[in-house]
């Protein structure tokens, strides 16, 4: 006996080794309902978080666009038959673009900000002629919203004067490397031969096929937005707030404000719904654990009535009894998140061997969260309390004179 | 008698049945002294088992007056109830009643347990003296189911005497035991009585046992149908006092 444990805890303890059997096998069954769910919390953030990484790997956060241009018609009378022919939208430049831009880079929640001059353009290298988004930008803020240099195959990311980054799939439809020179024909007619210095491989073949890279300066001449900015792109700390920020800035500058959670809608909802499923699953397991606690420990009262009875008569109260058992419910939660915590390490373990790439590299990267274990720990603990309750009633209601007699 | 360790004044006890009320005690009056040493007799039926019950404190009669020590017990709660138990009466049942999860110290120790609420050196010295007493100072670190039925009662009676309880209540202490094995646990009982002063009250079948003590209290279908001095007993066995 330790000297500074409390009686409860010392009844509880030994009750539980002496059923050691019931006590080993309800531990498993908590032990592999916990696995499930810190094996499945690892997998679907891991499989999120991969989903999330390659969607915005080409994507910025939030992208701030010019409001669009509407027709206003003059007052009218009401009597004339007005039909409003919609208006097309020119390139634009946003307004103050250097003076929103140095406001927003003080909002806390806002990583980076980066402005662009981008618009369709052709691309021409001899007899191919390929329709492209022409991106000016400034490479260093650029970097911290989208990684393009991380994500460049050949040469390096320097978009000086004369100078362009082309996607891989541009480079194959051309026949372009680094070092060989193509021609950017602006919409508005502007046109300048750049060299390639550098392609890159942002993971989607769409923006690999369209996306060329330039200066900001050679953009705007080409793009005929002289000393303007067409959009500004924005990285966050916190990708879930990007629809919260988004409307802030759109109400606070009048200009249009797309979130990638916006643009990507379908793909967010897709993730949601995933989210409350497993949700739910773990809800259920949660719940299953717990019913197997709450038997076993009834079936214990039932065994221990006589016990109950003679603690009770020695003097324990009703209070004492119901704490015992609560105990061990508590207990047994916490050692079987214990067991479960190894046992998901266990299988992720096997998981990373076993789901790889065609290449052998690992599909994605899962590991198990220290904060998930103590979370586990924790809320299986609770689990395993409130599990108890109905059986420490019991314990705690026994008529000491039945118990000793049966 | 001044200093009496129990004292009934019309105790009754009655159970609901289906759909009418019987009552088991019929108002019983009782007083035990202080170092008393009384048998409690009667068929099969007869209440006894109850009225042990009532005045150990597991039930609660269902009119009458219940005084354990000087205590008045009508007036307290579950809670309060069980600390005077655990504070004044000592348990010794037929079927011993260890918990077998414990060693025999610590089964001893235990009502010093529940009542502290943490283990400290002193209980289990007071359980080692106990043990000791009992002649089972070698089995003191031995689980409780892996002792003789003998020892296991014996056991028992020491866990009985841990809180120096005024009063030990024993239903068939000798029950399950062979008769040498009774022998041994009456005279302990007996010793314990005299040594200590606490007052014992022995529910019993057994005659013989009966005769060994001091009074012998009869009852008969929840009526105290006799209550005598027994002027047989041997006359060692410390001091005899009638109603």
């Amino acid at each position: 006996m330790k000297s500074w444990m409390p009686f409860e805890w010392i009844a509880a303890l030994r009750f539980l080794q002496e059923g050691r059997m019931q006590s080993l096998l309800i531990i498993v069954g908590v032990g592999v309902g916990v696995a499930v769910i810190v094996f499945m919390s690892a997998l679907l953030s891991g499989l999120q978080a991969n989903l999330v990484r390659r969607t915005l790997s080409s994507q910025a956060h939030i992208v701030l666009l010019p409001a669009e241009e509407v027709a206003r018609p003059q007052a009218s009378s009401g009597h004339d038959a007005i039909r409003l022919q919609k208006q097309a939208q020119r390139l634009r430049s946003i307004d103050q673009w250097q003076l929103l831009r140095d406001r927003l880079e003080a909002w806390p929640e806002i990583a980076a900000v980066s402005p662009a001059a981008s618009g369709p353009a052709f691309a021409v290298r001899g007899d191919a002629s390929k329709a492209v988004t022409l991106l000016g930008i400034e490479p260093a803020r650029y970097q911290q919203v989208i990684d393009l240099g991380g994500h460049l195959t050949a040469g390096e990311l320097r978009v000086g004067a004369g100078e362009a980054v082309i996607g891989i799939e541009l480079a194959k439809d051309l026949g372009a490397d680094v070092g060989d020179k193509l021609r950017i024909r602006g919409a508005q007619g502007e046109a300048e031969t750049l060299t390639v210095t550098g392609l890159f491989d942002l993971g989607n073949k769409g923006v690999n096929a369209r996306n060329v890279y330039v200066g900001l300066r050679t953009g705007q001449t080409l793009l005929d937005l002289v000393g303007g900015v067409s959009n500004i792109d924005l990285a966050l700390h916190d990708l879930d707030l990007a629809e919260d920020v988004a409307q802030r800035i759109a109400a606070e500058s009048g200009l249009i404000a797309d979130s990638w959670i916006r643009t990507n809608a379908q793909f967010v909802t897709a993730l949601t719904s995933q989210r409350v499923s497993s949700n739910v699953i773990r809800f259920f397991i949660a719940l299953s654990v717990s019913f197997g606690i709450a038997s076993v420990l009834v079936v214990s009262v039932v065994q221990r009535s006589k016990e109950i009875g003679i603690l009770r008569a020695m003097g324990a109260t009703q209070a004492q009894m119901r704490r015992i058992f609560l105990l061990q419910g508590g207990i047994v939660g916490f050692l079987g998140s214990f067991l479960g915590s190894a046992l998901a390490w266990a299988f992720l373990m096997l998981w990373r061997m076993l789901a790889r790439n065609p290449d052998g590299t690992p599909l994605f990267d899962i590991g198990v969260e220290p904060a998930l274990v103590a979370i586990a720990a924790g809320g299986a603990s609770v689990v395993g309390i409130l599990a108890a309750l109905l059986p420490a009633r019991r314990a705690a209601g026994l008529d000491p004179v039945v118990a000793i007699r049966g | 008698m001044a200093d009496a360790v129990l004292k009934l004044e019309g105790l009754r006890k009655a159970y609901a049945g289906a759909d009418t009320e019987y009552e088991v005690l019929h108002g019983i009056d009782l007083r035990l002294g202080r170092g008393e040493f009384a048998a409690l007799i009667g068929p099969s039926g007869s209440g006894k088992s109850t009225l042990l019950n009532l005045i150990g404190l597991l039930d609660r009669p269902s009119s009458g007056r219940l005084v354990i020590d000087g205590e008045e017990t009508a007036t307290l709660d579950d809670t309060a109830l069980t600390r005077l138990r655990g504070e004044r009466i000592g348990f010794v049942f037929q079927h011993h009643h260890l918990i077998p999860a414990f060693t025999a110290e610590e089964n001893v120790a235990m009502p010093l347990l529940i009542a502290r609420g943490r283990p400290d050196a002193a209980m289990f010295a007071r359980a080692g003296e106990l043990l000791d007493r009992v002649g089972l100072a070698r089995q003191r670190r031995q689980l409780a189911n892996r002792l003789s039925g003998g020892q296991q009662q014996r056991v028992a009676i020491a866990r009985a005497l841990a809180m120096s309880p005024a009063l030990v209540l024993a239903d068939e202490p000798t029950g399950n035991l062979d008769t040498h094995s009774a022998d041994e646990v009456f005279a302990l009982l007996r010793e314990v009585n005299r040594q200590l002063g606490t007052s014992f009250l022995i529910v019993t079948h057994d005659p013989r046992l009966a005769r060994r003590c001091d009074r012998i209290i009869e009852l008969v279908d929840g009526v105290v149908v006799s209550d005598r001095p027994n002027n047989a007993a041997p006359p060692d066995s410390g001091p005899v006092d009638g109603s």
